[in-house]
């Protein structure tokens, strides 16, 4: 460690050596600290609500701008194309192009259309995403705001997008587009649920519904190696996947993303938005992926944890953003491989499958917590795999059940092969 | 029956490979880099026609008599020819516009078929943009006269039988037997074209 230390202001006033650790992990909210100071006593409570909301705000909506750049040329390099290469360095900068363009674009509104409706959707798209995302914390004390029922708070503000969604479908009066709305409604009310009670074990098993209390429950590590986090566990194991896959069908990303369809539906409940306001949709889609990726690395993933203690130098927001990296990249893997499902096919596999094995699995992580008390030697692998095959088996066997009941199976193509 | 989630893993280690594979192996990449890096084009690949020249005027060594066969001929009426007189107002066999509208042109290649001087051949040079629509779209003589040199280049194979016929009728004309031997050859008077 670099014990040279460095200069650095420390409240308002207050000069000490510090070293660069701690410069890098509170470095933020000295910076905020020192902000407020200047301002005068009424403004200051203020300010310190403003300050952290504008951060969260520019933080996400840069990674709003690199995301999309990302994602397309990864999917670009998953179909053997370069992607974006021409704006800037690598065609890093392919975001703000996009961002004059999109300034710049006529913005068409239908002659029918309900013009206020059409006006407020992508606005009520957004809101509640950009306040979904003050809940989660990114560091160690970085936390927009900390209510003691910050999920709760995280999944009754995120399902306003529901009524945003069908707003712009319904006041489009395009055919396509209450197509799309309602698509989007009936999928992102039946995935809510397998969110919500993935979510739910961790909330009992983490006995709060406070995201910084939750990140607080998974630290530490078995045999000083392997982190605590709740991914470590059967129930976080398949608590994670169910939630990832009732996340992607939440956020309208592929391969759930029907409710946009743009080979069927040509963009759903957005197909008569363009210029700024198809922008904020946009973003608004962008946000809520960060948002539910953010909540996924809080609730399995440790949070802001270090995954070894070593590592635990590193800034505590740099590894939750990392985590958060991780999990973009592997939406954007998933979209570039995974054909869109149909309809009815998305419907079942919400109900009928998600939704049992996420209440299957607040059995098991029950269980888990009664088979804790278990001391003889290789209780810990026992208890492991016992909970490992309450919920793995079920679900293949039920996989299997359902498929077989519909008549599904792997596709024969009869005069092909 | 197969292990469940086999072919999604299967899919995923695909793409995956894919994503990967672009970075180490260029070669894997379906598309081209276009103003800096641009793919031959086939040899019978064909856009806009121009007039080949011999010898080193592009003005004199015009091929073309203007006949205006190809002015006749040409579906959607893209060529204007205009013949040049000589000091004492007679035509001369010289043109002295020859326009083609390449805004027009179908790229159908029948002033090529039907032009019994060899005058006028199918250019390869795709990449036409012009600032003006109109007028720079509008090719004049001085932008269509091309060397034989590069109808060469372009298509080899076909301006070797232009070549070597457009040597035997010179050979036939020199030594003035031109008309006596032209009744023993038949098709000679649609050369080479499309061969």
């Amino acid at each position: 460690m670099n014990m040279e230390g460095i200069l650095a202001l420390t409240g308002w006033g207050g000069l000490r050596w510090v070293g660069p650790v701690e410069l890098f992990e509170r470095g933020p909210v000295w910076l905020r600290d020192w902000a407020v100071g200047w301002l005068p006593e009424g403004a200051k409570v203020w300010a310190e609500g403003l300050i952290p909301a504008v951060a969260v705000l520019a933080v996400f909506g840069l990674l709003f701008g690199l995301a999309t750049v990302a994602e397309r040329k990864l999917l670009g390099r998953i179909q053997n194309r370069p992607g974006p290469n021409r704006v800037g360095p690598y065609g890093w900068l392919q975001f703000a192009a996009d961002g004059v363009k999109m300034l710049t674009k006529e913005d068409v509104v239908p002659r029918s259309a309900d013009r206020v409706l059409h006006f407020l959707a992508p606005i009520v798209m957004l809101a509640p995403v950009a306040l979904s995302l003050a809940v989660i914390p990114y560091g160690r004390d970085l936390v927009a705001a900390d209510p003691r029922c910050g999920l709760l708070f995280f999944f009754a503000v995120g399902s306003a997008a529901e009524v945003a969604a069908f707003m712009a479908g319904w006041s489009s009066r395009n055919k396509y587009s209450l197509l799309g709305a309602m698509r989007a409604i009936a999928q992102m009310i039946s995935y809510e649920l397998p969110l919500v009670l993935s979510a739910l074990t961790v909330v009992m098993m983490a006995g709060s519904l406070s995201l910084v209390e939750i990140v607080e429950a998974q630290s530490g590590y078995w045999w000083g190696v392997i982190p605590r986090w709740h991914v470590m566990t059967p129930w976080g194991l398949a608590g994670l996947l169910l939630f990832m896959a009732a996340a992607a069908a939440a956020s309208n990303r592929a391969p759930f993303d029907l409710p946009e369809g743009e080979s069927e539906i040509i963009g759903g409940f957005m197909t008569e938005y363009s210029g700024f306001k198809y922008a904020i949709f946009f973003m608004g889609e962008y946000f809520g992926m960060f948002a539910v990726s953010g909540l996924a690395v809080t609730l399995f993933l440790g949070g802001w944890q270090a995954p070894l203690a070593v590592l635990e130098a590193a800034p505590s927001y740099g590894w939750f953003f990392l985590k958060l990296g991780v999990m973009i990249a592997w939406f954007i893997w998933v979209r570039g491989t995974l054909p869109r499902l149909r309809v009815d096919h998305l419907l079942n596999f919400g109900w009928k499958y998600l939704l049992p094995l996420g209440a299957l699995n607040l059995l098991v992580a029950m269980v888990w917590r009664g088979l804790g008390g278990w001391a003889f030697p290789g209780a810990g692998a026992v208890r492991w795999l016992a909970c490992l095959a309450m919920i793995g088996l079920p679900a293949i066997l039920w996989g299997r059940l359902l498929m077989r009941s519909r008549g599904w199976g792997p596709r024969v193509y009869r005069y092909a092969s | 029956m197969s292990v469940e989630g086999a072919g999604l893993i299967r899919g995923f280690i695909e793409t995956g490979r894919n994503l990967v594979g672009s970075y180490v192996d260029p070669r894997r990449w379906v598309t081209v880099q276009y103003p800096e890096e641009r793919r031959a084009t086939p040899e019978n690949s064909r856009v806009y026609p121009f007039l080949v020249y011999d010898g080193a005027d592009p003005e004199e060594g015009l091929r073309c008599v203007s006949c205006k066969i190809c002015e006749k001929e040409c579906p959607p009426q893209c060529i204007y020819i205009v013949p040049a007189q000589d000091e004492r107002g007679r035509p001369r066999k010289h043109p002295a516009i020859f326009d083609i509208d390449i805004s027009v042109c179908m790229s159908c290649q029948i002033c090529v078929e039907v032009c019994p001087f060899d005058s006028i051949k199918m250019d390869q040079a795709y990449a036409w943009d012009r600032e003006d629509r109109f007028g720079g779209l509008l090719l004049h003589k001085a932008d269509l006269a091309r060397p034989n040199r590069y109808y060469r280049e372009l298509h080899p194979a076909e301006a070797r039988v232009v070549d070597e016929h457009l040597a035997r009728e010179r050979e036939l004309r020199e030594s003035g037997v031109r008309a006596a031997v032209r009744a023993s050859l038949p098709g000679s008077g649609e050369p080479g074209g499309g061969t």
